[in-house]
């Protein structure tokens, strides 16, 4: 419950700083995703079983300050969440690692479906110059970010839910 | 003891050479004798006045420096706390330099009223190319009011919350405005784009558009009032084939640079779909 709880000031200061920073500062166009880095990393811990939670909590938080219809961004969040949840049971144990991958696929997703939106919108984006322009160097910022994000919820995570020493 | 009575002749004798002695001092004779007597005791003295000042200064200085140190550590912090006083006041000129050009430009047009806001954020999706403005309906804004500097048209509101308002500048992808050249007065469309960069669309091929010709909105659909300041025209892209011709315009506005924005708050965009025919069912 604490989890959840914590989780609207987190994601709120999160929003805060993705709009009057991170979007501030664009590599070309892309810019990184601290809510998706966020998600990611929070999936990614073993202990944490209030993912879904977050992921809907950062969405509806995202949702009152961006453009983007809150569908767009469950849909594309909660996608991500689930592959990230998949990953974490049954693919390998090298959290730096999962990250990463995650990261990259988790950016693609959140990526293509905004383009998607933005589509059906009736706006006119050429994909090439989306994936050039935005996808790319989002991409390269959010792996950039992806080790610090991690070590940073890890800690988080281990505050919230103690790990048990066996003896 | 016995006492030798003073004869007057010794006197005598002793104030004369007093008085000898005297004379060749003044006379600068006596100057080599008295270099050879006094110089040991000045070599001892510089010695001894030497070692002194040296063991003086070494029982005193551990005060001195930690004098020193204090008042080094409250100077420093001093030229902080005005390094930090001056970079606000330097902040604090700027704006004031901003608003001053924004107040010209909005006495330059009074048939406008204005409420100024400041940039306080971007959407956080690169492919929206929208700000957030820290004035909201309290303040009387409107969902569809333009936002201005003083280069030129900055976009329109896009949706409003009583403390803040989303602007959608006019480079949006989805943004659509009516202008207006200038010189040629010939009407076109003004599309933005992902990369930032504005289009005008729909121009007649038979239209002569030369660069730098001035855009303004043409206030033809009633989303924005008549000449507010766009850009200038940069390249024209002209194919025999093509209908219309293209053309990329220099935006006036630097949109990466926004902090203080102008909100036309007496328009409101005129509501023309019940004027547009729709296609009878038969």
């Amino acid at each position: 419950m604490l989890a959840i709880l914590l989780a609207f000031p987190l994601f709120l200061i999160l929003v805060v700083l993705q709009s009057a920073i991170v979007s501030a500062t664009p590599l070309l166009q892309g810019t990184a995703d601290l809510i998706l880095l966020t998600i990611v990393a929070w999936t990614l811990q073993e202990q944490v079983q209030v993912h879904w939670q977050w992921t809907i909590i950062g969405c509806i938080v995202l949702g009152f300050i961006s453009k983007s219809p809150l569908v767009i961004i469950l849909f594309a969040y909660l996608a991500v969440t689930a592959i990230v949840a998949i990953a974490r049971k049954k693919l390998w144990k090298v959290p730096y690692l999962a990250m990463w991958a995650m990261t990259l696929i988790g950016t693609v997703i959140v990526q293509v479906i905004t383009l998607l939106g933005r589509w059906l919108e009736g706006a006119d984006i050429p994909f090439l110059q989306a994936f050039n322009l935005i996808l790319l160097p989002s991409l390269m910022l959010n792996l950039l970010l992806a080790a610090p994000v991690l070590a940073l919820v890890h800690d988080l995570a281990n505050w919230l839910y103690p790990q048990e020493m066996e003896v | 003891m016995k006492n030798h009575p003073t004869s007057p002749l010794k006197i005598i004798v002793i104030s004369l050479a007093v008085i000898g002695i005297i004379a060749l001092a003044l006379g600068g004779y006596l100057t080599p004798v008295s270099r050879i007597v006094l110089k040991p005791l000045i070599n001892a003295q510089t010695w001894l006045a030497t070692r002194y000042q040296a063991i003086q200064s070494y029982i005193l200085e551990p005060a001195d420096v930690s004098t020193l140190r204090q008042r080094n550590t409250d100077l420093e912090a001093e030229i902080a706390r005005l390094q930090v006083e001056i970079i606000e006041l330097q902040q604090q000129v700027n704006e004031t330099q901003v608003l001053s050009t924004l107040v010209d430009y909005a006495r330059s047009r009074p048939e406008n009223k204005y409420i100024a806001a400041a940039v306080i954020g971007r959407d956080p999706s690169p492919f929206f190319h929208y700000v957030i403005i820290n004035r909201g309906s309290d303040d009387g804004l409107r969902s569809g009011m333009p936002a201005v500097t003083q280069q030129g048209l900055v976009g329109q509101i896009d949706s409003v919350t009583a403390g803040a308002a989303r602007v959608q500048l006019i480079n949006d992808p989805a943004s659509l405005i009516n202008v207006v050249l200038q010189q040629t007065t010939t009407d076109a469309v003004l599309v933005g784009s992902i990369t930032g960069e504005l289009l005008l669309e729909m121009i007649p091929q038979e239209v002569l558009v030369q660069p730098g010709e001035l855009v303004v909105t043409s206030g033809l659909g009633g989303n924005y009032p008549p000449n507010l300041v766009i850009g200038q025209v940069s390249t024209i892209r002209r194919r025999d084939y093509d209908l219309f011709q293209n053309a990329s315009v220099q935006s006036a506005v630097s949109f990466t640079q926004l902090e203080i924005v102008l909100v036309i708050v007496n328009f409101l965009p005129v509501d023309i779909t019940p004027l547009i025919p729709t296609a009878e069912v038969p």
